[in-house]
């Protein structure tokens, strides 16, 4: 059985409580997410950015797609909007239109947000609709079982893909920047303090705001590529990241265990679809154009 | 006396070791103890060394673990 | 309460269907249209799209109908009334957020101006072969409401009576239109909008501690609430309790999906929307709706001209099937006619409510253009016999 334990423990104060506590469905804990899944740390650092940014937390709203980042929204003790496959930032979308006091951020995975919702994000980076999205990339489809996605680095074995996948992957920091995101960073699960300030920057900015945030899914990415577990994981992050502010987006690609280019690449000034929206309502109808009353009480 | 303090809920902790690797001044041990499901979860071994820094609790992917200073 | 004057324009119009639907969907009070442009729905939209910025709301046209289905849902739960507009393709590119929305309890609306099918079909003529889309094209078990108007003036009225049902039972509403109601023009009398009836969204009064999202009052339907307010509630379209959090299991799948039926239940039985004449002494009825039923109705005055005695049911609530009605005549005709402009939809709904104790003659077009009333009479006077 167990060795005699140290018998050192830290003295508690009366009253404390974790955190990130007040920030969870706490009769929902514990969660479903597996032993070295990088979510829930993420998770850890949007809650510490929640609080630095003094955010009104009833007018925070936390929209996400299907997948193993989608089920944030289900703990996160806020507004909380589980959506369909690949279709969270198009609900965002509405939603904040409806009510532009929100704070809309999408959390969800890179499957999600890329590949069946590819359309919706390039879309909404394009117009440069107010949402911020985060997106945990873990390289895969992991809630399914571990496909491909189009995150998936080369010769990396899948569940479809057991010889080897062969397709270029999506460099997700290069195409939020291509679309015209106002803001676009990458940490991953190992950068907690820098990538709970990024967040509190993107909770701070106007404009459609991309944080990508690499992640393990030791259950399945790794163990199929016999890259060990999540704690393997997070020191090749601490080992392979560089962090290179402003690096043009296009020398961040990803590779099996190649070097993992972080930081924050684009942080630029854009009207956003509100904004424009306005602007040119004004513009053309004058006096005639009425403020929208989108979302009301009375309707 | 330390500066800090960590607090550890053992029954939802999964044994990532997280916590364990990343605390700057190693304040924590795997424990060869185990919780109801199986996982052998940290300790603290150093208690004086913790800063309250609360790294732990930003990692734990599990909301198993956080660190505080205490009050002055 | 009464609709917002800033979007009714009162008045006696010469409108088509289309663009008096979508003065409907502004007297009604939708202040959010999210749209993709797709024949022959479309000018719905370009209409909405020109009024709404000096009536006061956002019309944005997104990239594709999945995301304009989705989006106006994220709308209704930021506070808003909203709705969207397609034809056929568009209509089956909706089905998955149509689930979401009937699975989520999200009050909209969706227009579907029918056109020829399957796939891109005739895309400037009618059709009604999306009917029994409209209740199953969604996967799983739940349920829809479905209005079919028959002019530009009911393009007008019925999509308010849409609306404030959505409100009602907390589902999304289909407006089964066609390319020839939608593409006819007719006079249309908008009236003060003291006068038009809208239905507030029954937000809750609870605290939020007490408030349960999906808790179904006295009525089977849950108060609604929005996003912003401190309620901090959770919408999941996986099976979910009354708290919204997902809960995958038999027991809460039972109770949660049968609600979600029998809440329009009451819709169903004794609110059926229809328009009845000459079913007192018939011996045929004929079954019809949206432009198939003007058709009809010249094929009855033809075939009553003819000493036959046939009456008209025209259906104006399509789902749920106004069964209770049909099961009714089934008693005392001795016939059902039922054109439609598809190879048969509705009519297996009414062959179901007549249970065989009437005889069903369907009259079938593979669609592109209205019946010959002749092809109809044909049909009646054979029923008669």
């Amino acid at each position: 059985m167990s060795e005699q334990l140290l018998e050192v423990e830290c003295e508690i104060p009366e009253g404390s409580f974790n955190p990130v506590e007040p920030f969870l469905r706490m009769d929902r804990i514990p969660h479903i997410w597996c032993a070295g899944c990088g979510i829930g740390t993420t998770v850890n650092c949007f809650t510490r950015a929640l609080l630095e940014s003094k955010a009104n937390l009833d007018k925070v709203a936390i929209v996400s797609g299907i997948g193993c980042t989608g089920r944030v929204a289900g703990y996160a003790r806020l507004d909380s909007f589980h959506t369909t496959h690949g279709r969270a930032i198009p609900f965002a979308t509405g939603l904040k239109l409806a009510n532009p006091e929100l704070q809309v951020v999408v959390y969800s995975g890179d499957g999600d947000l890329f590949a069946i919702g590819g359309n919706h994000f390039i879309h909404a980076a394009r117009r440069n609709m107010d949402i911020k999205v985060i997106c945990v990339n873990n390289l895969t489809y992991a809630m399914t079982g571990g496909q491909t996605a189009p995150t998936t680095p080369s010769h990396v074995i899948s569940a479809t893909a057991p010889y080897g996948v062969f397709e270029p992957a999506f460099n997700l920091v290069q195409l939020a920047d291509a679309c015209g995101a106002s803001y676009v960073a990458r940490w991953t699960t190992f950068h907690v303090k820098q990538l709970a300030r990024s967040m509190e920057e993107v909770l701070k900015k106007k404009g459609f705001c991309f944080i990508e945030i690499v992640s393990p899914c030791p259950t399945l990415y790794q163990r199929r590529n016999k890259m060990g577990d999540g704690l393997d994981t997070m020191k090749y992050y601490k080992q392979a990241s560089k962090i290179r502010h402003g690096a043009p987006t296009s020398e961040c690609s990803l590779s099996k265990s190649g070097e993992i280019v972080v930081g924050k690449f684009i942080d630029r000034e854009r009207p956003d679809y509100y904004e424009l929206l306005q602007a040119q309502m004004h513009d053309t109808l004058g006096e005639r154009y009425a403020e929208p009353e989108v979302g009301c009480s009375e309707c | 006396m330390s500066k800090g303090f960590v607090a550890i809920n053992v029954e939802r902790c999964k044994g990532c070791s997280f916590c364990v690797e990343f605390c700057p001044t190693h304040v924590l041990a795997l424990s060869s103890a185990f919780n109801s499901k199986g996982y052998h979860t940290p300790h603290v071994v150093a208690s004086d060394k913790c800063s309250g820094c609360d790294l732990c609790g930003m990692y734990c992917p599990d909301f198993a673990i956080y660190g505080a200073r205490y009050a002055r | 309460m009464h609709a917002d004057p800033r979007g009714v324009l009162t008045g006696v119009h010469f409108l088509d269907g289309d663009h008096a639907c979508c003065e409907g969907t502004l007297a009604a009070g939708a202040r959010f249209a999210a749209g993709y442009p797709i024949t022959p729905s479309t000018e719905v939209v370009e209409r909405f799209a020109s009024r709404i910025p000096t009536v006061g709301g956002i019309f944005i046209q997104m990239e594709d109908e999945l995301a304009a289905s989705i989006a106006i849902q994220g709308a209704v739960w930021g506070g808003a009334k909203a709705f969207t507009v397609t034809s056929g393709p568009g209509f089956s590119l909706m089905m998955e957020h149509i689930g979401y929305a009937a699975i989520t309890e999200t009050p909209c609306v969706f227009v579907n101006v029918q056109r020829g099918g399957p796939s891109t079909g005739l895309p400037t003529l009618p059709a009604q072969a999306d009917m029994m889309q409209a209740k199953w094209g969604s996967h799983g078990d739940y349920g829809i409401i479905a209005l079919c108007p028959n002019s530009p003036q009911e393009c007008f009225d019925l999509t308010i009576t849409g609306f404030n049902l959505a409100e009602e039972f907390r589902v999304p509403v289909m407006m089964m239109l066609d390319e020839c109601v939608g593409h006819m023009t007719e006079k249309v009398i908008i009236p003060p909008a003291e006068q038009i009836e809208v239905s507030p969204r029954r937000y809750t009064h609870k605290p939020p501690a007490e408030y349960r999202p999906f808790e179904p009052d006295g009525t089977q339907v849950p108060e609604m609430v929005k996003a912003g307010d401190g309620y901090r509630f959770h919408v999941t379209g996986l099976t979910h309790d009354e708290r919204g959090y997902p809960s995958m299991n038999v027991t809460t799948q039972d109770r949660l999906v049968r609600r979600l039926v029998d809440k329009l239940k009451p819709f169903s039985n004794g609110r059926a929307i229809c328009e009845t004449a000459g079913l007192e002494d018939a011996e045929v009825a004929v079954v019809s709706y949206g432009i198939t039923s003007r058709v009809a109705q010249r094929a009855i005055e033809l075939a009553r001209k003819r000493g036959i005695r046939a009456g008209k049911f025209r259906i104006i609530s399509a789902w749920p099937f106004p069964e209770q009605h049909i099961a009714e005549l089934a008693g005392r005709v001795k016939a059902f006619v039922v054109p439609e402009l598809n190879l048969g939809q509705m009519v297996h709904e009414v062959e179901r409510a007549a249970a065989g104790r009437a005889r069903v003659i369907p009259v079938s077009h593979a669609g592109g253009t209205v019946h010959d009333p002749e092809v109809i009479l044909k049909a009646i006077v054979e029923a008669a016999q």
